[in-house]
């Protein structure tokens, strides 16, 4: 198992150097169209062929996981933000209105189709990467919200939050400083698992034209342009798939490592 | 039993009408309303108003909350604004093709699933265990209307053995299945790499049981026992995933069908966004989530059937 947290960790990091490198360098300009070099095949100076505008492929990729990296990562953000304390609260006064509330909301929330939600917000309120995020990003929210919850239910039982309780420490007190510490690890395996269906859900989106809008490009974007292309020229379809593909392996793979490396009871099933 | 049903009967009827207040207020966030789409920009205050005062939308929001919900119960979802035709009956026809698409994956993927975590289970940490693995995390990691590409560039482009698209309709039931194969094989796989992992890992968790011991000692083999015994208490969450999946082959279905030119109901809904028809999503939805809702009810009922225990919570 350690060679498949290895190899996520590989993929993932690959992915986020990509987009990190793109801030400051692609390898071609973009926004230059050259109609004579379209719909090349794979070269030495187009590793990954160029588009239906002469575009180089490997930039516009690097680009997009800017955009797909960054729509997951704000998506987990803000599930996490407000998930996280929901959670907390809700097992610091488990039985009460609140933990009530919390968790019958998350029902709710599950019972939802996410992307049929998400397409009719972004229907309503425009499509764009920012609403994008939102819809994606309501998601995570019960998500951490019962995580958190499953996770501080036990340790409010041990003896050591007892005696922080005895010696007249609040809840909210507790649940900082010794909740929230043991229930990381939780919180971190969790928001990889989630950072990776924001991958995908993001590129749902966008291929189906509701998340990065023009001129950005986005891997669900480049997608979508080249479904009519893909007979002419395949390697413009399977380019962003396959950085698609391997970046949601790799955050799986990275995630499903780390779980096993912190919580040791789930080795014995494999 | 009874009392279980009728709790899961409450529950029920309360998140159906929760999920409809919540779609029916995200579409009333819109600025404008249905009259001024209606009339354009060019419209007199008046006229406005009169078209605002017959179409009820001077009326406070609960109260049009109530009679949307009154009307669609009786199947009333009101007209598109577009077709000027009635809403649910383009439902209904849209149904025809996204419904027998999702059953359709969902059974692929059983059919696929069920061997599959089976035989990872069965040789647990052996190499075809381990390669079964990898090969689901890839599934996993498939964005489902990308593996529709690649496969209509092999099976339609490549081989010419499958359509590319389109939907001939249930007159010529043959054809209509041929073309809904591409679509729901590419829904299914994610989904049955999904489930073939949970049924392995169900399966595994039975192995230390007492049963499982009692049936081994009796002289059954691993084999036997897993199939016999096992694989009916790893019933459980297999039901519960594959109740999940159901929505996510419905939600899923509204990608897909973009991908094979299929008119089904995730077509119309993006028709409808791009036409700023909303009263069309939003009963696209409000169908959509109902379906998946009613789908959770079905299962738990499902459950009780399969595990008594649960009756009594």
């Amino acid at each position: 198992m350690r060679a498949g947290m290895i190899l996520g960790a590989g993929l993932a990091g690959l992915a986020l150097l990509a987009a990190a490198l793109s801030l400051v360098w692609t390898p071609h300009d973009i926004t230059q169209m050259a109609i004579a070099q379209r719909l090349q095949p794979p070269s030495a100076v187009h590793p990954f062929g160029t588009d239906q505008f002469g575009r180089d492929i490997l930039s516009m990729a690097m680009l997009g996981a800017r955009v797909s990296i960054a729509v997951a990562l704000v998506a987990v953000g803000i599930g996490m933000g407000a998930g996280v304390p929901l959670g907390l609260i809700a097992a610091a006064h488990r039985g009460g209105w609140i933990d009530e509330l919390v968790m019958r909301g998350n029902d709710l929330v599950f019972a939802f189709p996410s992307l049929v939600i998400a397409i009719l917000i972004t229907a309503v309120f425009g499509p764009s990467a920012i609403n994008a995020i939102i819809a994606i990003g309501i998601f995570n929210i019960p998500v951490f919200a019962r995580v958190t919850r499953g996770g501080a239910l036990p340790i409010w039982t041990l003896d050591y939050v007892r005696a922080a309780e005895v010696a007249g420490k609040g809840r909210a007190l507790i649940s900082l400083q010794h909740i929230l510490p043991n229930i990381a690890n939780l919180l971190i395996v969790q928001g990889t698992i989630q950072f990776s269906l924001g991958i995908l859900a993001e590129a749902g989106l966008s291929y189906v034209g509701l998340g990065a809008q023009p001129p950005t490009p986005s891997w669900g974007r480049m997608l979508a342009e080249a479904q009519t292309l893909v007979t002419l020229a395949p390697h413009v379809a399977i380019i962003p798939g396959l950085c698609i593909v391997l970046t949601v392996l790799g955050l799986n793979l990275l995630g499903d490592g780390l779980r096993d490396a912190l919580d040791p009871r789930l080795k014995t099933l494999r | 039993m009874l009392g279980y049903l009728l709790r899961r009967m409450i529950s029920l009827g309360l998140s159906l009408l929760v999920a409809s207040a919540l779609i029916f207020s995200v579409v009333e966030l819109v600025p404008g309303d249905p009259a001024s789409f209606m009339l354009g920009t060019g419209a007199q205050p008046e006229t406005l108003a009169a078209l605002r005062s017959q179409m009820g939308l001077d009326q406070p929001l609960p109260l049009r909350y109530a009679r949307w919900l009154a009307a669609i119960l009786q199947g009333d979802f009101g007209q598109s604004f577009t077709y000027k035709t009635p809403i649910a009956g383009m439902i209904a026809e849209r149904m025809t093709v996204s419904l027998p698409l999702a059953v359709m994956a969902l059974l692929l993927a059983a059919v696929i699933a069920f061997p599959v975590g089976l035989f990872a289970a069965a040789r647990r940490g052996r190499i075809g265990d381990a390669a079964v693995m990898g090969g689901t995390q890839l599934g996993i990691a498939l964005p489902n209307f990308w593996f529709a590409m690649l496969l209509v560039l092999l099976f339609s482009v490549r081989l010419r053995l499958l359509p590319a698209g389109g939907f001939p309709g249930w007159g010529q039931p043959v054809a209509a299945l041929t073309a809904l194969l591409l679509p729901a094989v590419a829904l299914a796989l994610p989904q049955a790499a999904i489930l073939a992992r949970v049924l392995r890992s169900a399966l595994i968790e039975t192995q230390g049981q007492d049963y499982i011991r009692t049936a081994r000692a009796k002289g059954l083999s691993a084999a036997q026992t897993l199939r016999r015994h096992a694989l009916r208490n790893a019933m459980v969450p297999v039901l519960t995933i594959m109740g999940m999946q159901f929505s996510f082959l419905l939600a899923g279905a509204i990608i897909i069908e973009n991908v094979f030119y299929l008119p089904g109901l995730g077509r119309l809904i993006f028709q409808a966004i791009s036409q700023r028809d909303l009263i069309v999503v939003q009963s696209a939805v409000l169908v959509l989530v109902a379906a998946v809702i009613a789908v959770t009810f079905l299962v738990d009922l499902a459950y009780a059937a399969v595990d008594p225990r649960l009756r009594r919570r």
